[in-house]
């Protein structure tokens, strides 16, 4: 990451999901710790998301999912991001995530796994200390 | 000392209690806050006007509540089992959850629905779905919730192809469609269509039902959610008035009287925060919505001025950490809603910050309001805090918030504008993000959060779990159907409910027909994204 730019984050709700009270906080926090943060609004197929951060010239992208489909939905944008060279691109998780599927997401190489109640510190701090 | 804000001097003694509606709370109150008070113009006695005590002479004496947990999940065969469970248990109202495809009028067999079939709720693609999942269930003697909002009308065609199909007489059958788009467009995010023909929708139900299914009540306008969704108590009821009267607005245009409907609508109110600020607002709430109905409305039938409603959920004060004090969370929340005098409750299960309820979860949360009926004097006496200093001078300053919340939205040219451009969802996510924070700064107490958090945090639930298998049943059902309908019947049912969409008629009869000659789920919506076109999110940030 070059020293003295902005950090640029997608906040993204992909799938059918349409709870996304915790998108907008996540949003809101990532604005006040002085990132640039895009929402990208709900039901967001993978390829919108992709393209989106290729738009956006993305740094992180930011997964909001509370159905319980994160591990397909992870698994999928996953596999788009290494089609399109974009492996680069920080992801982290949050949501309704169980304890036992954090280590199955991990091994995708989704970096960051936040689940609801997290605290703004702990992943504010995590993309600085880890964004490329 | 969740729910409101609370300010310390330096011994330690709470200074100032801000409720989170805004109302800055007394050390104690006394006959002096209530010199105004005119018992028949502000109070009545229960089942008077104002109805501020509550809708009915004897409330729960009467007839208990209502305990409709919400279920469904999987295929409509597993969905039947678990409505039979329930019933076995002593649930007197099904509540039926969906799941997103359905939410969102896809078939189980779209690209869109991978991974999402029987995840959330049940799925549905036509008519036999339906057949299935009401199976042996007495239609006439148990009210159906169904939480459904885009499609509403279309599913609503469904129950009433199956009701008549076993039988039922359509005097009889009582079906609750959750049918509040506005409220989806704000919080739950379950929209298709636009703003104007998502409304038109609703008052086809609604003109329809008066007519042809008249114990329905074909819309539920739900504050909960947008509360879920982050706004304070006091805005939950002033928008979910909003909403309600935009849709009240539309059918009168329509040229039906207002007591032809006014009757048939109720509301889904949430029940999670502080004890009293929570019971002020729905007494608040009922003598508001009575005087408006009067008032503004001429309603002269006093059921049109009745705010009806099932007071539940509570999942926004539910936890993920230590989860089973969700279960004393949930107790107390339905000590609320029957201090507030509702018709239904439903409690969010204490494993639902996890996960769909399990059978045991649902089974809880069903056993707390039976012992909250059963053992803990509840039905003795309507509105057992009338008259408290306190609770009647809360309630008086409820009303006034609700109704400044209420001009701030009129002033913004009304809900479905107000909507439209996002002025609602950017307060909503303001408010949400100034809870959340603070929580995380111990401004807000939380057990087990940010007070008392130390011990276990490893998971104590069991999951629901998921079966792909469901989605592969559902789509082999799904194809078989599709094999052994009349094919023509189903294009000139569609081609009928097109032409009637493009006149602007109502189209529940259509969709009936439609719906009778198994048109798919997908089928009848893309009908209705052709004609209408889709709702495009307003950017809040």
């Amino acid at each position: 990451m070059v020293k003295g730019k902005r950090i640029r984050v997608l906040v993204a709700k992909p799938g059918l999901d349409g709870h996304d009270k915790g998108a907008k906080v996540v949003a809101q926090a990532l604005r006040d710790a002085g990132m640039e943060v895009v929402y990208t609004g709900l039901h967001q197929t993978i390829d919108q998301i992709v393209n989106a951060a290729i738009q956006e010239d993305a740094d992180v992208i930011g997964l909001s999912i509370l159905s319980g489909a994160h591990v397909p939905l992870c698994e999928k944008l996953m596999r788009r991001l290494g089609e399109e060279n974009l492996s680069h691109i920080m992801v982290v998780v949050g949501g309704v995530i169980p304890k036992r599927d954090v280590q199955k997401l991990r091994d995708m190489g989704i970096e960051g796994v936040f689940p609801g109640g997290t605290n703004f510190e702990e992943f504010i701090r995590f993309i600085r200390e880890n964004v490329k | 000392m969740g729910g409101a804000t609370y300010v310390k001097n330096e011994r330690g003694e709470i200074e100032k209690v801000i409720l989170q509606s805004g109302v800055k709370v007394k050390p104690v109150y006394g006959p002096e806050d209530l010199a105004d008070l005119d018992y028949e113009r502000d109070l009545g006695n229960p089942g008077e006007y104002p109805f501020t005590r509550g809708i009915h002479p004897g409330m729960y004496r009467m007839r208990p509540w209502t305990m409709r947990q919400y279920a469904g999940f999987g295929t409509p065969y597993e969905t039947n089992e678990r409505f039979k469970l329930l019933i076995a248990h002593g649930q007197t109202g099904l509540n039926v959850a969906f799941d997103l495809p359905t939410q969102l009028g896809l078939d189980s067999n779209d690209p869109l629905a991978e991974g999402e079939v029987g995840r959330v709720g049940m799925a549905v693609d036509t008519l036999r779905d339906f057949e299935i999942a009401f199976a042996d269930i007495p239609l006439d003697k148990i009210g159906t919730g169904l939480t459904i909002n885009a499609v509403a009308s279309i599913i609503l065609a469904m129950f009433q192809a199956t009701a008549e199909k076993y039988g039922f007489a359509l005097g009889k059958v009582s079906a609750t469609p959750q049918n509040d788009i506005l409220k989806e467009m704000v919080s739950r995010g379950n929209w298709i269509f636009p703003v104007g023909p998502s409304i038109r929708l609703i008052g086809d139900t609604i003109e329809y039902s008066a007519k042809v299914m008249p114990r329905t009540n074909p819309v539920s306008v739900c504050g909960y959610h947008i509360r879920e969704s982050g706004c304070t108590p006091a805005q939950e009821i002033a928008y979910a008035f909003e909403i309600a009267m935009t849709y009240i607005d539309h059918v009168l245009q329509r040229g039906m009287d207002i007591d032809d409907f006014a009757p048939r609508i109720s509301f889904n109110l949430d029940i999670f925060g502080n004890i009293f600020e929570q019971v002020g607002k729905f007494r608040a709430a009922r003598r508001l919505w009575a005087k408006l109905l009067k008032e503004r409305y001429k309603a002269k039938n006093p059921r049109s001025m009745w705010l009806r409603g099932l007071f539940g959920g509570g999942g926004g004060g539910l936890t993920k950490q230590q989860p089973l004090n969700n279960i004393v969370r949930g107790a107390y929340y339905a000590l609320i809603s029957a201090l507030s005098g509702t018709q239904t409750m439903a409690l969010c299960s204490y494993d639902e910050a996890y996960t769909i309820p399990t059978p045991q979860g649902a089974i809880i949360s069903l056993r707390t309001m039976q012992i909250l009926l059963e053992e803990m004097g509840l039905r003795d006496t309507v509105d057992p805090l009338g008259g408290s200093y306190y609770v009647e001078s809360l309630t008086n300053q409820m009303e006034e918030r609700i109704t400044e919340e209420m001009e701030k939205v009129e002033k913004m040219g009304g809900m479905a504008h107000a909507v439209e451009m996002g002025y609602i969802q950017r307060e909503v996510a303001k408010q949400a993000y100034l809870y959340e924070k603070a929580l995380q700064e111990g401004e807000v107490h939380k057990v087990g959060v940010n007070i008392y958090s130390e011990g276990e945090d490893e998971e104590e639930v069991q999951l629901h779990e998921y079966k792909p298998a469901a989605a592969e049943a559902q789509i082999s059902s799904l194809n078989e159907v599709r094999r052994t309908r009349d094919k023509r019947k189903v294009v000139s049912t569609l081609r009928d409910l097109e032409k009637a969409a493009r006149k602007g008629e109502n189209l529940m009869p259509y969709l009936l027909q439609s719906v009778r000659a198994y048109a798919t789920m997908g089928e009848m919506t893309r009908v209705f994204k052709e004609v209408y076109g889709e709702f495009k999110e307003p950017s809040i940030f």
